[in-house]
């Protein structure tokens, strides 16, 4: 079993082609199959529990092909384009979207070899191939030719780029008490580094890095223009926001790429704060197993969904308890609050680097 | 286990293959480039110009991830795409953006903006051509570490980086100025 998943055995005799096949029918699975995961677990029951209500009960045991009917509801949806619409564009922006937050996953390690590329910039790419979205949101405001369309995506590019920075910012602590941007060494050093000489759960920079934390929490909720920060969609204003125009097969790709886009964000955070793929040492210990022996490569993808789903669970407990910001407030929030502490915690974790 | 550490990969020198195809997505890459780049100047459309401007400098990015500089590819796309390209679409579409071609987006100076980007090309082309001729691309070439980037912007370059930070720091400012008239 063991020497199945040595690397030199598993990945490497593998020829280039059917190695890029193989992680792209991988990618697409860690990003279609927690979506839907995280749309029926929390979109569907949970948010019907903590509403007092059941949900859906009717597809499926306990409404459990629940997902399978919404797919099969919107694909065959006609495909509607608005009159006036710029065609190509419309038709064009929900695919810039949706390769954005495949581009946000192919950095994500889900093991010590279980990496899809093994990026040197990792987590600055990550952040870099994330703002491309706003693109996609753009073109779909302005190609709608509908007013409300229009003043989501404006909205939408707004938000997003007021609270890049604030993620951005976030991020930066981690990676200068890590020493390096690529993902999979920030997870050895999380598991590496030690608390004041007791290593039994290793550094996670959840704790060193709590403020960054927050802040990168609250961004990633703008980023995704969820609760309390959905003005670009109001539904009680600009019906469904840059959305509006879109059905069928159309909505559904914005639909996967927004529930999608939470777990990469989760999958992120997760590497950054909770430790990676890695179970904390002293487990491993238990199991007389080196941190990073190759049976991660099986455990990590389970550990890291665990992370994800405790992630994105606060994703959509805040989504569904917070009231909306206005506009104003939105802004204000991100530029003279998250800032200027995001900055405060870069300067103080410089300072704790050189002092320790 | 301590090599996770320091993930040194070692990449083997490249296949003939594996040049071929690194050479075919080049020229495949460039022939994007040139056609949007092309498709910018001619559409008739300020929001679709925007588009294949995106088209444009994500080609670029794809030029530096094949020629190994991650570091520089990554900035391409956070700056270019995700803040300039974005603000310029914000700007386009908050003030004019009609659906459909428009025909005052010509404009009288074409021909001399025309000859600029002629000498541009000439003189850029011919400072390549005598710099690096015929010389080709090392197959043992590894990808650029951003320790590295890092490390010569702040040894090597410490002086030109300072100089350029304080410039845009200006530039910032004076933007507030002339932006704010309070």
């Amino acid at each position: 079993m063991t020497e199945l998943f040595a690397t030199d055995y598993f990945w490497e005799t593998w020829p280039w082609w059917a190695d890029t096949i193989f992680r792209l029918i991988f990618a697409i699975v860690a990003v279609l199959l927690p979506a839907g995961a995280t749309v029926y677990l929390y979109l569907f029951k949970m948010v019907s529990f903590m509403q007092s209500r059941l949900g859906p009960m009717e597809a499926g045991p306990y409404g459990s092909m629940q997902l399978v009917a919404e797919l099969g509801k919107n694909l065959q949806k006609e495909d509607i384009f608005p009159a006036r619409a710029d065609r190509t564009v419309f038709a064009l922006a929900p695919y810039v979207v949706l390769a954005s937050t495949f581009l946000l996953a192919v950095v994500v390690p889900f093991g010590p070899e279980a990496t899809f590329v093994n990026l040197d910039t990792g987590v600055y790419f990550a952040l870099a191939v994330s703002s491309v979205s706003v693109v996609g949101i753009l073109m779909a405001g302005w190609a709608s030719a509908s007013k409300y369309s229009l003043l989501g995506g404006l909205r939408a590019a707004g938000q997003l780029i007021a609270y890049e920075l604030p993620l951005i910012l976030a991020v930066v602590g981690v990676v200068i008490q890590a020493g390096t941007l690529n993902l999979q060494n920030i997870v050895t050093a999380q598991n590496q580094q030690e608390i004041f000489g007791w290593g039994a759960i290793g550094n996670p920079y959840i704790i060193t890095q709590l403020l960054g934390f927050i802040i990168f929490l609250i961004a990633v909720q703008a980023e995704l223009t969820q609760v309390p920060f959905d003005m670009p969609i109001a539904e009680s204003e600009l019906v469904s926001g840059y959305m509006t125009e879109y059905s069928g097969f159309r909505f559904l790709m914005f639909f996967i790429g927004e529930f999608a886009t939470a777990n990469i964000f989760a999958f992120l955070g997760a590497t950054l704060f909770l430790g990676g793929w890695a179970v904390p040492p002293f487990v491993t210990d238990l199991f007389n197993i080196a941190w990073d022996s190759p049976i991660m490569n099986l455990v990590g993808p389970f550990v890291m969904l665990t992370k994800m789903l405790l992630l994105t669970f606060i994703f959509y407990w805040v989504r569904f308890t917070f009231p909306r910001f206005r506009e104003d407030q939105l802004q204000k929030f991100a530029w003279k609050v998250l800032i200027p502490l995001s900055l405060i915690n870069i300067a103080l974790t410089a300072v704790f680097k050189v002092a320790f | 286990m301590m090599s996770l550490l320091l993930f040194a990969q070692e990449i083997e020198p490249l296949t003939n293959t594996e040049q071929w195809v690194i050479n075919t997505f080049f020229y495949v890459i460039a022939l994007v480039t040139v056609v949007a780049a092309l498709k910018m100047v001619t559409t008739n459309n300020v929001v679709h110009a925007a588009l294949y401007l995106l088209i444009v400098l994500a080609a670029v990015a794809a030029v530096y991830i094949i020629l190994g500089a991650e570091f520089a590819a990554a900035t391409q796309v956070l700056v270019y795409i995700g803040a300039i390209l974005v603000l310029l679409l914000f700007g386009v579409m908050l003030t004019r953006a009609k659906i459909g071609s428009e025909d005052d987006l010509n404009y009288d100076q074409r021909w001399i903006g025309g000859l600029v980007s002629v000498v541009l090309f000439a003189v850029m082309g011919y400072s390549l051509w005598e710099g690096f001729e015929d010389t080709k691309l090392d197959p043992a070439f590894q990808p650029q570490r951003t320790g590295d980037v890092a490390e010569s912007i702040f040894t090597q370059y410490i002086v030109p980086f300072e100089a350029v930070s304080v410039l845009l720091l200006a530039a910032l400012i004076g933007a507030v100025v002339v932006a704010r008239r309070d």
